[in-house]
C-alpha cells in the first residue's frame, strides 16, 4: 500500500499579524447578517417564528428534528476524520465544511428525490443528504479518483473545482427540465439547486448563470454559502453590497437566511424550490454563515484573520443551538446524544479504514473513459505503455492488475 | 446529387439531424431569427421553436456551459460560436467540464455536445474574425476535433459529430461557406474520423485541412506543368488525428508538405510533421515542409494575403521538398 505523498507547507516566514484593515475588513465581513436575516432558531436555541416561513417547517417535529441533528453532527465527525487524514498523510488534501453544517444539510434535506443538484467541492454534507456515502467523497482527495457515484442516480452532480463553472452547468439542467416540461404543478415538477461560494459571485460564470436562468424562467436555486471568506479574501473584496441583494439587478428574487440554522436553512430552501418548480424560478439564496476552519487542510487562516473572530462564530454554532433545543423545548434526553455520538465515532472509524484501504489505481487507469467512442491514439498509447510496464520484472511492482476488462 | 454551399450543407445536415432526433438543439449568438450571420442555421427556428433554436444570451461561456448542463439532462446540443476569435470566453468550460466531465465521472456522464466554429482568414474581416485556433482545441484531451473543406463533407460531418456520444468542435471554413459542390445526398459517408485522399498521386504528399485544401488542389493542377504529380490528402480529422492514409502516401511518395493557415509553432502541422518522422522515417527523401501562416496575431486584413499560404507559397514548398 503506497501513501500520497504528504502536501509539505512552505516554511512560514513569520507570519504577519493582520493589518488594522484587514482586522476591519475581517470585522465587518463577519458581522450579524442584518434585519433581513431569516432566522427559525436563535443562536440559544430559541424557536422564533417567522411568519413568511414557519409554515415552511412546520410539519418539522422532534423526531425530524432529531433527524437534523444526526445529520449535522454525523457530516461534522467525518469531516474532521477527513482533516485527521491529511495530517497523517493519508489523503493529499481535505476540503473542511466545519460550521456550515446547517447551511447544507437544511439547504439538502429541502430538496425532493427528483431535485437536481450542483456541488462545488465543499459540500459534504450535500452529498450526505443525497445518500453518498461519505466513504465515496475520500477518492477524490487520495487522489484515487474524481468521484464514483451514478450522479444521474443520486442526482448530485460531480464536485466542481474551477469556481464558478457549475453555475452555468445547473441552469443549463435546469433550462432542461423545462424544455421537458417539468415544472409547473404537477407532482413530478422539478428543480436544480445549485452550490457556490462568496468568492464565486465574481466570477462571469456566476453572473452569466444569472443572466441565463432568468431570461429562460429556468428552474433553479442558487445557493450561495456566504462563509465569509474566499481563502484569505473577505466579502470587502468580491462586493459592495450582501450578496442576495445582487438577485434584485438580475430580476429574481434573493434572500438572506442564518445559515447557521438548519431550520431556517430546511425552510428558505423549501420555499424557493418550490417557487421553481411551479415556474417562478431561478431564486437566489445566501445562506450566511461562516468557515470555522481553513479553506483547505493546506491553507493557514491565521496570517489573515484573527482568532477573535472564530471565537464570536462559535457562539452561533449550528449543530450546538439545535442541541440546546431539542434539549430545552422537547426534553430529549442525553441517551440520544450519546447514540449519535457512538453512531459518528463508528462512521469515522469505516471513513478511515475505507481510505487508507483504497486501491491503487491499476497503470492504465488514466487511459480509461477519455472518450465514451474511444479514441486510437489513446489506444494506441495505452498500448505502448502497458508494453512498457511489463518489460519490468512484475514481481514487486507497485502496480495492481490492469483495469482492461474490468 | 444536389449543388450546394457549405453553408447549406450544413444547414441541411443541422435540419436532418434535428428531424432525426428531437434532444437536438441548436444555441448560440443570432441562430434563431436572423439564420446565424452566415445563414447556417436559417430556416431552423421557425420550423423548429423556440425551444431547438435558442437565440441565446451574448455570452460565449453561457452557451458552452449551459450547453454541458443541457448534456447531463439528456440533450444534443450544437452551440454556434460566431467568429473564431470569440471562443475565449467559453474556452474555460470547454476545457473544464466539456472536455473531462466523461473521464471525470468515469462514464457515466456524456457529452454529445457540438461547437461550430466558423475559422480562419481571407474575408478582409476586423480583428479577431480571421482566426485559426484548432491547435488550442487539439492539445486539450477529452475533445475530438474536425474540420470540413466542402460541401459534401460538411452535409455528412455535420450529423456524424452530432449523433457523436463525444464533444467534438467542428471548424468551419468560413471563406469557403458560399462555393457550391455536388453532394450525393444518398451516399454512405466515410466515418467522422478519418482523412480522405482527395486527388491522387505519386511524386509528393499535400496534407492540409479547412480552407486550404482547396488551395492544395489548385497547387497540385498547376504543378502538372513541372511535372509533378501531388497526391492530396484532407485531415479532415484534427483530433484524432488519422495519419494512415498519410504515411501510406509518404512510403510511396517520400515527400510531405503540410499546409495550414495556422501559425506553425506547436500547431497540428508540428504534429503531422512529427508522426510521420516517426512512422515513415526510412520512406522520407526530405525534411517534413510545413507552408503555413506566422508565429504572430492574425495581421490587419490589407495583410492577410501575406499571412495566408497562397498558391506560389505552396508550390515554393513543394519546390522546397523536391529540390532537397
Amino acid at each position: 500500500m503506497s501513501v500520497p505523498h504528504a502536501w509539505t507547507p512552505p516554511t512560514s516566514v513569520d507570519a504577519p499579524t493582520p493589518t488594522p484593515e484587514q482586522v476591519v475588513a475581517g470585522l465587518k465581513g463577519t458581522d450579524e447578517g442584518g434585519p433581513d436575516l431569516v432566522q427559525l432558531l436563535t443562536p440559544e436555541g430559541e424557536r422564533v417564528s417567522d411568519p413568511r416561513f414557519d409554515g415552511y417547517a412546520a410539519d418539522v417535529d422532534v423526531e425530524s428534528l432529531k433527524a437534523l441533528y444526526r445529520d449535522m453532527v454525523l457530516v461534522r465527525r467525518f469531516d474532521r476524520e477527513g482533516n485527521a487524514l491529511q495530517r497523517q498523510g493519508q489523503v493529499g488534501i481535505w476540503v473542511p465544511l466545519l460550521g456550515q453544517e446547517a447551511a447544507q444539510i437544511g439547504a439538502g434535506r429541502a430538496m425532493q428525490p427528483q431535485d437536481m443538484a450542483f456541488p462545488s467541492y465543499r459540500e459534504h454534507g450535500v452529498a450526505w443528504t443525497r445518500d453518498i456515502d461519505p466513504v465515496d467523497l475520500i477518492g477524490i482527495f487520495r487522489g484515487t479518483d474524481h468521484g464514483s457515484w451514478d450522479p444521474k442516480e443520486k442526482r448530485f452532480h460531480y464536485y466542481t473545482i474551477v469556481i464558478g463553472n457549475q453555475c452555468l452547468n445547473a441552469t443549463g439542467y435546469a433550462m432542461g427540465q423545462k424544455f421537458e416540461s417539468k415544472v409547473g404543478e404537477g407532482a413530478d415538477a422539478e428543480a436544480t439547486i445549485c452550490f457556490f461560494g462568496d468568492g464565486a459571485t465574481s466570477q462571469g460564470d456566476v453572473h452569466e448563470g444569472f443572466v441565463w436562468s432568468s431570461v429562460y424562467d429556468a428552474p433553479v436555486v442558487f445557493y450561495c454559502q456566504n462563509n465569509q471568506w474566499a481563502i484569505s479574501e473577505p466579502n470587502e473584496r468580491q462586493t459592495r453590497v450582501p450578496l442576495y441583494k445582487r438577485a434584485q439587478g438580475y430580476g429574481f428574487p434573493g434572500i438572506r437566511v442564518d445559515g447557521n440554522d438548519v431550520l431556517a436553512c430546511l425552510a428558505v430552501t423549501r420555499w424557493a424550490l418550490e417557487e421553481c418548480r411551479t415556474g417562478n424560478g431561478p431564486v437566489l439564496i445566501e445562506a450566511f454563515t461562516y468557515r470555522m476552519d481553513a479553506h483547505t487542510t493546506s491553507d493557514d487562516p491565521s496570517r489573515y484573520r484573527l482568532a477573535d473572530e472564530l471565537e464570536l462564530w462559535k457562539l452561533k454554532d449550528p449543530i450546538e443551538r439545535v442541541r440546546v433545543n431539542l434539549v430545552r423545548q422537547h426534553g430529549v434526553e442525553q441517551e440520544f446524544f450519546d447514540s449519535v455520538q457512538a453512531e459518528s465515532d463508528e462512521l469515522a472509524v469505516r471513513f478511515r479504514d475505507h481510505c487508507v484501504n483504497l486501491p491503487q489505481p491499476a497503470p492504465d487507469r488514466m487511459f480509461s473513459q477519455v472518450y465514451a467512442e474511444g479514441s486510437p491514439n489513446i489506444d494506441a498509447q495505452r498500448e505502448a505503455y502497458l508494453a512498457y510496464h511489463s518489460s519490468f520484472d512484475t514481481e514487486g511492482s507497485l502496480a495492481g492488475p490492469s483495469i482492461e476488462g474490468a | 446529387m444536389t449543388r450546394l454551399t457549405i453553408s447549406k450543407a450544413i444547414n441541411d445536415g443541422l435540419r436532418a439531424a434535428m428531424e432525426r432526433d428531437s434532444k437536438v438543439i441548436v444555441m448560440g449568438e443570432d441562430v434563431g431569427k436572423l439564420g446565424g450571420v452566415y445563414r447556417v442555421t436559417d430556416g431552423l427556428l421557425k420550423d423548429f421553436g423556440e425551444q431547438r433554436v435558442l437565440d441565446t444570451p451574448l455570452a460565449e461561456s453561457g452557451i458552452i456551459g449551459t450547453a454541458v448542463g443541457l448534456a447531463i439532462r439528456g440533450f444534443r446540443p450544437v452551440c454556434e460560436i460566431q467568429f473564431d476569435g470569440f471562443v475565449f470566453p467559453g474556452y474555460d468550460q470547454i476545457v473544464s467540464q466539456l472536455a473531462k466531465l466523461h473521464f471525470r465521472t468515469q462514464g457515466k456522464v456524456r457529452m454529445p455536445v457540438v461547437v461550430r466554429i466558423p475559422f480562419g482568414g481571407g474575408i478582409g474581416a476586423v480583428e479577431h474574425h480571421s482566426e485559426s485556433p484548432e491547435a488550442l482545441f487539439a492539445h486539450v484531451a477529452g475533445l475530438k476535433v474536425v474540420a470540413c473543406s466542402n460541401p459534401a463533407d460538411a452535409y455528412w460531418m455535420i450529423q456524424q459529430a452530432i449523433a457523436s456520444d463525444d464533444p467534438v468542435i467542428f471548424f468551419e471554413p468560413k471563406r469557403r461557406y458560399w462555393e457550391k459542390a455536388e453532394v450525393d445526398l444518398d451516399s454512405e459517408p466515410p466515418p467522422l474520423f478519418s482523412s480522405r485522399v482527395a486527388r491522387k498521386g505519386s511524386t509528393l504528399t499535400l496534407v492540409s485541412y479547412g480552407a486550404p485544401l482547396k488551395t492544395c488542389l489548385e497547387a497540385a493542377t498547376a504543378a502538372e506543368a513541372d511535372g509533378h504529380d501531388l497526391e492530396v490528402i484532407d485531415l479532415r480529422t484534427l483530433s484524432p488525428l488519422d495519419l494512415g492514409p498519410v504515411a501510406e502516401s509518404v512510403r510511396r511518395t517520400g515527400r510531405l508538405v503540410v499546409v495550414a493557415e495556422a501559425p506553425p509553432e506547436t500547431s497540428v502541422a508540428a504534429e503531422v510533421a512529427a508522426r510521420i518522422q516517426e512512422e515513415c522515417f526510412h520512406s522520407l527523401e526530405a525534411p517534413v515542409i510545413r507552408v503555413t501562416g506566422f508565429d504572430v496575431p492574425y495581421p490587419p486584413s490589407k495583410c492577410e494575403d501575406d499571412f495566408l499560404p497562397d498558391l506560389d507559397r505552396i508550390l515554393d514548398g513543394v519546390d522546397r521538398s523536391m529540390a532537397w
